[in-house]
C-alpha cells in the first residue's frame, strides 16, 4: 500500500516537473562588467517573453578562457548549447565540423523563419562558409574607431572639430601636441600589432593579409602581411615612439592604452567601437571626439571598409535533449529582432547586426542625439569590400597574434626593422598554419 | 586459523589506510601525466574529433624550434636569478633575526607573511607597483633618469619577474635558514670566538659550512619553484613578453596548450618538463641521503 502511494507520488512529481520546467539552454559567454549585466538582461527578457525555454547565461572569463572551457567541456561531453566565441577563434570553430551545429542548419531544422538578407553584409560575410551559409549567430561585432581628446587638441592650438584623417596627419598633430605640452603622448593603440595595426591597417589600405582571400578560401592559406607597406607602417610607429608621439600600451588589447587616454596622457586612442560607453564614462573632465580610423595616403586615396572584431554565438553539437536546439533557434530569432538589436547596439556601442536595427536607431533619432555613434557603421559599410577587406580567417589565430605582438615589440625596442619583424612573424605564423592544416586533415 | 585471519586483516589494513592517498595520487597526478605522455605522440584538433599518431614528431619539432630554445635559456636565467636573490636575501634576514634576541619572533612572523599570499595576487601587486603608466616605481625611476618599461625592455621584464617571484620565496627560505641557524651548536661559535675569530670569520668558517645541507636543499627547492610554481606570477606580470623574453617553459606549455590550443606540441613540452622534475628530484634525494651520512 505504502509502496503504491510512494510510486504514485513519484509519478505525479515527475509529470509535474516535465510539464512545468522549461527546457534549459545554457549559454557560455565572456562578457564581464556592464556588458555582462546587459547580456543577462537580454537573456532574462527572452525568458520572460515565453515559457517553453529558459536561457541560462554563464560567465566564463575572457574570450580565450571561454573558448578553452567550451572545448574542454566538449571533450568531456558537458558542452553548453551556445558558446560565445571571439572572431579570432572563428577559423578554429569553422574547422571543427563535428563539434559545431551551424546556425543556418539550426534554424532550418527547427523550422524557424530566418531572413539573412536583413543582416549587415560585412558582418555575416565574416562568419559564412564558401557557399554563403551563416555558421554562427552574429551577436556583438565591433570595429576600431578613433577617440580623441578635444580639450587637448584645443590646448595644442589644433581645431578640436577636425580629427586627423591620415596617419601622416596624425603624426604631425601628435608632434604638435607633444611639443606644445598639451599632452605627453600623441596617440596610443589597442591591438597595436594585430587587429588595429595590422589586420585593419591591411584591410583599409586594401593590402592582402594572406593568400586564398585572407584565408576565406581554405586552410592552405599563407600569410602575406609582410608587404613593404605594412613594414613601412610599423617603422613609422617606431619612429613615432622615438618622437614620443606614440606610446605602446602592451600586447593584445593593450591593458594600458585606454587608461593613458583617460588620464589625458595620450591625446588619441584607437580601439573598439564597443569601448564607446567605457570611454564616455571614464573621460572625466574632457570632451571626447569620435572619428573614423586614419588611412595611409601614401598607399591609398580611397580607404576600404574596416574589418570587424567582437564575437558570435556558436551552437555546439551533442545536446541529449533535441528540444534544446529548438530553444536555441527561438532565442536567435529573438536576438535578431530590431528592438532587441537596437537596444544592445545603443547600450554597448557594438554594431547593429541587422539593417532594421540600424534603421530603427535612425528613426528614433539616436545617431543625431549621440554624435559619433554611427562612425563605426559607416566605416564598415563604406565602398565595396575587396578580398582584402572582407576579413581574415586563419586557424590558431590567437597563437599567431601573440607572436605578431612579440615581433612588434622587437621593432619598438629597436632590435628589428619592420620588414625583418614581419618576415619573421609570417614565417612563424605559416608554420602554425601548416600545423593547423595538418591537424584538421587527419 | 585465528592467527592466519589476523595476519590477513593486517595485510589488508595498510592498503586500506593508504588507499585514499593512493587514489588521489592516481587520479590527479599519475593519470593526467600518462595522458600527457599519450597526447604528446598525437596530432589532434582542439575538439578531439580526430587524432593521428605521429610518433616523436612533436618532440623533434621542439629541438629545432627557436622559441622553445629561447624559452629554455630564459628559464635558466630566471631560475638561477630567483634562487640566488631569494636565498641571499633570506639568509641575510635569517642571520639578522637570529641575532635579535627579543624581537626575533616578531620579525619572523612579519617575514613569513608574504608566503601566505596567492601567487596571482602577489603578481598583481608587483604589476601595479611597476606599471609603466600608473606605477609608483617607474615614476620614481624616471625622476632619477631611468626609463623603466618592462612592456618594451627585456631586461626590465626579467628583473621584474625575478623580484616578484623571489619576494614570496624569501619567506620560505627564511624559515629554513632560521631553523638551520638555531641548530648550530653555541659551543662551536663560542670556541671560535675564544680563538679570536670575528663575527664575519665565524660565520663563513663555522656557521655557513654547517648550514650547507640546508642551503643545498633550498637551492633544489628554489629551482623547482622558479621553474614550475611561478606561472601565475608570469601570467599576471608579463604574460611571457616582451618578445618572449620572460616566456619560461611552464608558461609556454600553458600558452601553447590552453590559449593556442595546439595540444600535441604542448603535451610534448610538458613531458620534457616532467623529465626535468624527475631529474631534480633524483638529485635532491641523493643529497638528502648523503646528508644523513654527513
Amino acid at each position: 500500500m505504502i509502496k503504491k502511494l510512494v510510486l504514485t507520488a513519484a509519478a505525479v512529481a515527475l509529470s509535474a516537473t516535465t510539464s512545468l520546467a522549461a527546457t534549459e539552454v545554457t549559454w557560455w559567454h565572456a562578457m564581464g562588467g556592464e556588458l555582462g549585466k546587459k547580456l543577462e538582461e537580454v537573456a532574462q527578457k527572452f525568458n520572460e517573453s515565453q515559457s517553453e525555454y529558459k536561457v541560462v547565461p554563464v560567465f566564463k572569463g575572457t574570450y580565450p578562457e571561454t573558448l578553452t572551457a567550451a572545448i574542454a567541456a566538449f571533450r568531456a561531453g558537458q558542452q553548453p548549447a551556445i558558446v560565445q566565441v571571439f572572431e579570432v577563434g572563428t577559423g578554429t570553430m569553422m574547422a571543427a565540423k563535428g563539434a559545431v551545429y551551424p546556425v543556418y542548419q539550426v534554424m532550418k531544422d527547427a523550422g524557424e523563419p530566418w531572413d539573412t538578407k536583413g543582416f549587415l553584409a560585412p558582418v555575416t560575410g565574416y562568419y559564412s562558409d564558401a557557399e554563403g551559409n551563416i555558421l554562427s549567430m552574429p551577436f556583438n561585432s565591433s570595429t576600431p574607431i578613433m577617440y580623441y581628446n578635444k580639450d587637448v587638441f584645443k590646448k595644442a592650438g589644433l581645431d578640436p572639430e577636425v580629427a586627423p584623417k591620415t596617419w601622416a596627419e596624425l603624426a604631425t598633430m601628435g608632434k604638435k601636441i607633444v611639443d606644445s605640452g598639451a599632452a605627453t603622448c600623441g596617440f596610443t593603440l589597442s591591438y597595436a600589432a594585430t587587429w588595429v595595426g595590422l589586420e585593419n591597417y591591411s584591410a583599409i589600405q586594401d593590402l592582402p593579409f594572406g593568400t586564398l582571400q585572407n584565408g576565406f578560401g581554405g586552410t592552405k592559406t599563407e600569410f602575406t602581411f609582410n608587404g613593404p607597406n605594412q613594414a613601412k607602417f610599423w617603422d613609422s610607429l617606431k619612429k613615432a615612439q622615438d618622437d614620443k608621439v606614440f606610446k605602446y600600451g602592451g600586447p593584445g588589447g593593450a591593458a594600458e592604452s585606454a587608461p593613458m587616454f583617460y588620464s589625458q596622457q595620450c591625446a588619441v586612442y584607437m580601439g573598439s567601437s564597443a569601448s564607446r560607453a567605457g570611454v564616455i564614462n571614464n573621460a572625466k573632465g574632457f570632451e571626447v571626439g569620435f572619428a573614423p580610423m586614419p588611412y595611409d595616403d601614401t598607399v591609398t586615396k580611397e580607404p576600404k571598409n574596416s574589418i570587424i572584431g567582437g564575437a558570435t554565438l556558436w551552437t555546439l553539437n551533442g545536446q541529449k535533449d533535441k528540444n534544446v536546439y529548438k530553444g536555441v533557434a527561438k532565442f536567435f530569432t529573438y536576438l535578431s529582432k530590431p528592438e532587441v538589436q537596437a537596444d544592445w547596439h545603443q547600450f554597448t556601442g557594438y554594431l547593429p547586426i541587422t539593417n532594421a536595427a540600424y534603421e530603427l536607431g535612425q528613426s528614433q533619432g539616436y545617431y543625431e542625439k549621440n554624435p559619433g555613434s554611427d562612425i563605426a557603421i559607416k566605416q564598415i559599410m563604406r565602398g565595396t569590400p575587396s578580398d582584402n577587406s572582407k576579413g581574415v580567417r586563419f586557424g590558431n589565430l590567437t597563437q599567431i597574434r601573440d607572436l605578431v605582438d612579440q615581433q612588434f615589440e622587437a621593432v619598438l625596442s629597436g632590435k628589428k626593422t619592420g620588414q625583418q619583424a614581419l618576415d619573421e612573424a609570417a614565417k612563424q605564423g605559416n608554420a602554425i598554419l601548416r600545423e593547423f592544416e595538418a591537424a584538421n586533415s587527419n | 586459523m585465528q592467527t592466519k585471519r589476523t595476519v590477513f586483516q593486517a595485510r589488508l589494513l595498510p592498503y586500506a589506510l593508504l588507499a585514499p592517498q593512493l587514489i588521489i595520487t592516481m587520479i590527479f597526478f599519475v593519470w593526467p601525466a600518462l595522458q600527457a605522455v599519450y597526447q604528446s605522440f598525437l596530432r589532434e584538433d582542439p575538439f578531439g574529433l580526430s587524432a593521428k599518431f605521429v610518433w616523436f614528431q612533436n618532440y623533434t619539432r621542439l629541438i629545432g624550434d627557436a622559441s622553445y630554445l629561447n624559452s629554455l635559456s630564459v628559464t635558466f636565467v630566471f631560475a638561477v636569478g630567483v634562487t640566488a636573490v631569494s636565498m641571499t636575501v633570506s639568509l641575510l634576514f635569517a642571520v639578522c633575526v637570529n641575532r635579535a634576541l627579543k624581537s626575533g619572533r616578531f620579525y619572523t612572523t612579519m617575514l613569513v607573511w608574504p608566503y601566505a599570499l596567492a601567487p596571482a595576487a602577489s603578481g598583481l601587486l608587483w604589476w601595479f607597483m611597476f606599471n609603466p603608466s600608473v606605477g609608483l616605481i617607474p615614476y620614481v625611476l624616471n625622476l632619477v633618469g631611468y626609463d623603466w618599461n618592462h612592456r618594451l625592455h627585456e631586461g626590465d621584464a626579467m628583473i621584474l619577474i625575478i623580484i616578484a617571484a623571489s619576494w614570496k620565496q624569501i619567506s620560505y627560505n627564511f624559515l629554513f635558514f632560521v631553523a638551520g641557524l638555531q641548530s648550530v651548536p653555541h659551543s662551536l661559535t663560542e670556541a671560535a670566538a675564544i680563538d679570536g675569530a670575528g663575527p664575519v670569520k665565524r660565520f663563513w668558517t663555522v656557521v655557513f659550512p654547517l648550514l650547507s645541507p640546508t642551503a643545498f636543499f633550498l637551492a633544489v627547492i628554489n629551482i623547482t619553484y622558479a621553474m614550475f610554481d611561478t606561472l601565475p606570477i608570469i601570467d599576471a606580470v608579463t604574460s611571457g613578453g616582451p618578445s618572449q623574453s620572460t616566456n619560461i617553459l611552464v608558461y609556454k606549455v600553458y600558452a601553447d596548450g590552453f590559449i593556442g590550443l595546439s595540444l600535441g606540441p604542448s603535451a610534448a613540452q610538458s613531458v620534457v618538463l616532467m623529465l626535468i622534475v624527475v631529474l631534480l628530484t633524483v638529485v635532491q634525494f641523493r643529497w638528502v641521503e648523503r646528508k644523513v651520512q654527513y
